[in-house]
């Protein structure tokens, strides 16, 4: 079976962070990035896959720049066969409708069995890319997926869709489907050395907009929205911070504790 | 025509609260959006739940009969599809539920749609604009929507208050048919499953002591249940330490946990996910202790220290000494 698993590299703001003067963008010096926590949970559960059917090929796909490079690198050392990432200037900071039609067009190419997505990025936190692309894909989905049971004959997944409150849904559906996976619903692993040394040697191609038949001018006109301004909240109506030496704030925390917690 | 178009939820035969707090948030661009405020529910129940939505300034109840008796994707997306093509709203609002999360992003991408999720702000300058968080909440997107004829917005539970409930005689109520939905659905529903009660009810301490991804490894947890026990308190957890199978579901507070509301939460290593702070934010009383003086639980809690939780549990230790 051949999976298909979209990845994204996501950036963690550091402690001391400026924005562009325009206020349109955060300053790249003050960001790192890593794989998506997520991505990190789809990934290991397509791998999964793979070993229990016992053949088959998993292609990880990125929308990104030199990060979403190492965040492919890193998916290919963990046991990912291929990868494939999607790149022009003009996606910097792409809204998810966006990102969804490029992944998309590399998707269709594919004609993949399944498609999984993690549930949302930790930096955007749109939870909407897995689905849009379900929708362009006219695939059928399910959206925040904490277990996946896969039977090979029937072409049926059983997942369990995590609802609020700690409720669960059981349901069933055919594949090709696309699912968003949540956090916890397996245990990822860690590449070895020697796994990371070899990722190099592994197919990983970069194509541009032009390669799968997509038009800058298009996408724009298509994306769900455009950024006005980035801004820092007002913290002012936040936590009254405590001060001083660690006895001094826990010696605080215990006044606090004896005047409130009873 | 214009207008708001609200997307209510149910579930097992009840209204989820995030509905009427929708309606609070379409009134808000009501007289903006230039056309009326309507409500519309896609539910096996929907005609029994419906005279409860025709709240204040809603000035029509939409009731779309599903033809399966549980929420299913496919169908709510080929519902809203049609609704959307029938009612030509400015502006459709639902939740940023894992129900709306599973079908409202493919209609925004489908119908080429503007489109944002986890909106916590609302506003109009010409046309519709939404601010939402960026980078883990630490940030503020502002974002507009240029040339959209139908922007839908997916709106943060809690973040308006509900409108008080409308009852039969309020608004109409309008039964819709939208035609070829019995073959929408492309998933079948097996079952409904509760998480297994645990040692402890968490929703009923009046205290908690919560710690996060800050705890960094398994082994220090028995560290802060003794603290939890000497303080009074019940220990909870934030997601990962579930998620890392190092604690159980029934002690998790977060959405997909527990929501909880006890006299004093004491916060540890927690950074204050949205998700997390949909399930705690009520507290009386929150005292967020971490090291990153940017994380968003400070923006909830009472009280904050930026401290190194364990240094923290050597203090308070060393006064129970």
């Amino acid at each position: 079976m051949k999976i298909v698993v979209a990845v994204k590299a996501v950036a963690a703001l550091d402690d001391e962070f400026e924005l562009a003067a325009d206020g349109s963008a955060v300053d790249p010096d003050y960001l790192e990035w890593e794989l998506n926590e997520w991505d990190g949970f789809s990934l290991e559960a397509a791998l999964a896959l793979r070993e229990a059917t016992g053949d088959g090929e998993v292609v990880a796909l990125s929308v990104g720049d030199e990060e979403a490079e190492e965040a492919l690198l890193g998916c290919l050392a963990k046991g990912a066969d291929r990868g494939v990432r999607i790149w022009d200037e003009t996606l910097a900071g792409a809204e998810p409708l966006t990102v969804a039609r490029v992944l998309a067009a590399a998707v269709e190419r594919e004609a993949p069995d399944l498609v999984l997505c993690g549930v949302q990025s930790s930096d955007s936190v749109n939870g909407a890319t897995g689905i849009a692309l379900a929708g362009l894909l006219d695939l059928p989905h399910v959206a925040v997926v904490k277990r996946l049971d896969y039977d090979a004959a029937s072409a049926t997944a059983t997942v369990e869709r995590e609802l609020e409150g700690g409720l669960v849904e059981v349901l069933r559906v055919r594949t090709p489907a696309l699912l968003t996976i949540q956090t916890g619903i397996n245990q990822p692993r860690y590449a070895t050395l020697r796994a990371i040394k070899q990722a190099r040697e592994k197919p990983l191609t970069v194509e541009g907009l032009g390669d799968l038949g997509l038009d800058p001018a298009e996408l724009e006109s298509a994306a769900g929205s455009r950024r006005r301004e980035l801004a820092i909240p007002d913290r002012s109506a936040g936590a009254e911070m405590l001060a001083g030496s660690p006895a001094e704030i826990a010696t605080r925390i215990l006044e606090l504790v004896k005047e409130r917690a009873s | 025509m214009g207008g708001v178009l609200v997307i209510a939820e149910a579930r097992r035969g009840e209204l989820r609260e995030v509905s009427l707090e929708l309606v609070t948030a379409a009134a808000q661009v009501k007289q903006a959006a230039g056309g009326p405020l309507v409500v519309a529910l896609i539910d096996a129940d929907a005609a029994v739940l419906a005279p409860a939505l025709a709240a204040e300034g809603v000035d029509e109840v939409l009731t779309i009969a599903s033809p399966v008796s549980t929420f299913e994707a496919h169908v709510a997306a080929r519902a809203l599809a049609a609704l959307i093509e029938a009612e030509q709203p400015a502006l459709v609002l639902l939740g940023h539920t894992i129900d709306s999360m599973g079908f409202a992003p493919a209609v925004a991408a489908r119908g080429r749609l503007g489109f944002a999720s986890d909106v916590v702000a609302l506003g109009w300058e010409g046309g519709v604009i939404a601010r939402r968080g960026a980078y883990g909440d630490k940030l503020l997107d502002e974002l507009e929507f240029p040339g959209k004829t139908c922007t839908l917005l997916m709106v943060r539970p809690g973040t308006f208050a509900p409108a008080a409930p409308g009852s039969a005689g309020g608004a109409p109520v309008r039964a819709v048919e939208l035609g070829d939905l019995a073959d929408a659905a492309r998933s079948e529903h097996v079952g409904f499953q509760e998480v297994v009660a645990g040692d402890v009810d968490i929703t009923k301490s009046d205290f908690l002591l919560s710690i996060g991804r800050g705890v960094a490894e398994q082994d220090n947890i028995p560290r802060f249940e003794q603290l939890a026990q000497r303080l009074g308190a019940t220990l909870s957890v934030s997601r990962p330490l579930v998620d890392a199978g190092w604690m159980p579901g029934a002690r998790q507070v977060g959405q997909s946990g527990k929501t909880v509301k006890p006299r004093l939460y004491l916060a540890l290593g927690i950074s204050g996910a949205v998700q997390h702070l949909a399930g705690m934010r009520t507290a009386e009383t929150i005292i967020a202790v971490n090291t990153d003086p940017e994380a968003p639980i400070f923006g909830v809690a009472h009280y904050g220290a930026v401290i190194d939780m364990f240094e923290l549990a050597d203090e308070l230790e060393a006064k129970f000494a």
